[in-house]
């Protein structure tokens, strides 16, 4: 009298619990697979249609007169570095200083105020900075500035963007300096400022660069903020920071909405340019970032 | 002689200590001052977007939230937010609708489902996504994405499900619809790595606890990871929709501007707060125009600032709690 063989084969309630987990596992990795493939039709569609505008003339040109085939977007590849660097140069400094002032000085509640209202700035709409600065410095004047567009007025829209990201990459960097590393700066009777000059700063200098690629690279594609305070632009290359240039992204949303197809081509070539670069350098950023985390957890 | 021998390293302490205590001092005031200056920026885009509203709250009042005309001939000048506000929430929402389940999953397949090998790769795969500018989504969208839904998505939702209301209507190269979708993959980055970060903090013994009492892996996902942050899955999404809220470029380039009424159609075209304003950066002429323009920002960045303090609030209660508990 043998017993019954058992069967390993899932039945009723089990059979459907197996039957949900498999499910589950299945539509996430489905969802995964839309957001990478998201990705690639986007990047795919870029490279696919840029290929045939991306000329020595679409880099070294301005755009084609009336009429005329061809052209470039040399205008807008000086302007897009002029905007990018000025604006670094205002939100930089400002940035690192919070940072400072966050890690160094303020006291936990006063750190977690700034930190969320640095969040409440991230948050706010790019397009709403725009109309800030439009009525601040474009609209009228102010402290004897502005009352036009100019480049001085998209690199201030654009510093506002960068402010909160440059500040919270910086902080997360300064809070994982070791604690025993200023702790032996004091001991050796270093002050405050000079403990934070030559050792915070410096131990923490890959995050800075981190933070202010990423914001680089934000800045460099936003186009909100650029359409009410330099979005009016001649066809010459201009270095003049006091007067409005053309862009990037503004290029590509002017261009893009043209019935001409060959400036739709332009658009896209104009796209790629500004896709490779805030790929890579985000990339590099990522990766930076990665890097320097590491280095201090060993510390 | 012997006594300035003495004195001497007294002087240079003495100046090293001047030198410190004003170092001290002035870093202390530079940073204190930096950070005063980022509040003193947010209050000035609150208070500046305010004032320049301030001719079109004067004239139009309240009521120029829930008014349906905008009509800018001179002479007959008539503005109203409605039909944009209206805009704005179905967009966000209808993004929201289909980003807030692919996120949740997302996060799920990067912190529990997926290899350890893949999961790095995928991870930063997703947040490029976030990283490709706003103007070139919009550009795919307009030349790419457009006519495809055009000719394939729109005719096949009309033909299965045309006697739901917003199914209705024959398809079109621009429309709400569109800017759903563009608004969709803006939002799931943002959504998705938040939602991975959550899942990722959820105690490992839990998690064991859960497996260890026979559950599935689907059943402790649910009833453990999830559960545990659901605050915290709420709080990403409503950040993700702060992200749909104010994006002017992408949705300016696929929605087709209408100025009519918002249509119950999802095919036909609408507008929003931000691609309103966007749209109308060369046209604007009239002083009352600029300021109803302005207004409308104002009414986004209100919409804006509850949806994100809010969020924020639900994040930081959340990693009180978590970090109090451990």
């Amino acid at each position: 009298m043998s017993a019954p063989p058992i069967s390993l084969k899932a039945t009723g309630r089990s059979r459907r619990r197996l039957f949900a987990d498999r499910a589950a596992v299945g539509g996430a990795i489905l969802a995964a697979l839309i957001a990478v493939g998201m990705l690639a039709i986007l990047v795919g569609s870029v490279l696919a249609r840029a290929f045939h505008s991306l000329t020595w003339d679409f880099f070294t040109k301005g755009p084609a007169v009336f009429g005329q085939t061809g052209g470039g977007i040399a205008p807008a590849l000086v302007g897009t570095l002029l905007l990018v660097l000025i604006a670094a140069a205002m939100a930089v400094p400002v940035g690192v200083l919070i940072a400072i002032f966050v890690s160094e000085f303020a006291n936990r509640k006063v750190s977690a105020q700034i930190r969320l209202w640095l969040d409440v700035l991230n948050g706010f709409p790019s397009i709403v900075i725009g109309i800030f600065v439009f009525a601040l410095i474009v609209k009228t004047k102010f402290l004897g500035i502005g009352h036009h567009q100019s480049v001085y007025a998209g690199s201030f829209a654009l510093a506002i963007i960068m402010l909160p990201l440059v500040s919270r990459t910086t902080m997360e960097v300064l809070s994982l300096v070791p604690r025993e590393l200023r702790e032996a700066s004091y001991a050796l009777g270093v002050s405050k400022w000079r403990t934070v000059l030559s050792v915070v700063l410096p131990t923490s200098i890959g995050g800075i660069v981190t933070g202010t690629t990423l914001a680089v690279a934000r800045a460099a594609g936003e186009t909100a903020p650029l359409l009410f305070t330099c979005s009016i632009a001649g066809q010459l290359i201009n270095w003049d920071p006091s007067i409005s240039v053309a862009s990037i992204p503004v290029t590509i949303f002017t261009y893009s909405e043209s019935p001409d197809t060959a400036l739709n081509g332009q658009a896209w070539a104009a796209a790629f340019v500004l896709i490779a670069f805030v790929l890579l350098t985000s990339m590099f950023a990522r990766i930076m970032l990665e890097r320097s985390r590491r280095k201090l957890g060993r510390v | 002689m012997e006594a300035a021998s003495v004195a001497q390293p007294s002087v240079f302490r003495r100046t090293r200590h001047v030198v410190d205590r004003i170092g001290d001092n002035a870093l202390f005031g530079l940073s204190g001052a930096a950070a005063a200056l980022a509040l003193l920026i947010i209050a000035a885009i609150i208070w500046k977007v305010a004032d320049g509203a301030w001719p079109a709250i004067r004239h139009f009042g309240i009521a120029f939230v829930w008014h349906g005309a905008w009509n800018p001939v001179i002479g007959r000048e008539a503005y109203g937010a409605r039909n944009f506000i209206i805009g704005t929430l179905v967009t966000s929402f209808g993004a929201l609708l289909i980003a807030a389940p692919l996120s949740i999953a997302i996060g799920l397949f990067l912190s529990e489902l997926a290899p350890p090998a893949i999961r790095g790769p995928i991870g930063s795969l997703v947040e490029m996504l976030a990283a490709v500018p706003s103007v070139v989504v919009g550009l795919w969208g307009i030349l790419v994405l457009g006519p495809f839904m055009r000719s394939n998505i729109e005719p096949f939702l009309h033909d299965y499900f045309g006697w739901i209301p917003i199914f209705g209507g024959p398809p079109s190269q621009s429309g709400v619809l569109i800017a759903i979708v563009v608004l969709t993959m803006m939002t799931i980055p943002i959504a998705s790595s938040i939602c991975r970060e959550l899942f990722l903090g959820v105690p490992r013994d839990l998690k064991e606890a859960a497996v260890g009492l026979g559950a599935t892996r689907w059943e402790m996902v649910r009833h453990v990871v999830v559960y545990n942050v659901r605050g915290g899955v709420v709080a990403g999404i409503i950040l993700g929709l702060g992200r749909a809220l104010g994006e002017a470029i992408a949705v300016t380039q696929v929605i087709g501007n209408s100025l009519g009424p918002f249509h119950i159609s999802l095919f036909k075209t609408g507008n929003t707060l931000a691609s309103q304003i966007a749209a109308n950066y060369q046209g604007a002429s009239t002083n009352l125009q600029v300021a109803s323009l302005v207004y409308l920002a104002l009414i986004l960045l209100v919409i804006t600032f509850i949806a994100n303090l809010g969020a924020q609030r639900i994040v930081k209660r959340f990693e009180l709690q978590r970090t109090g508990g451990s």
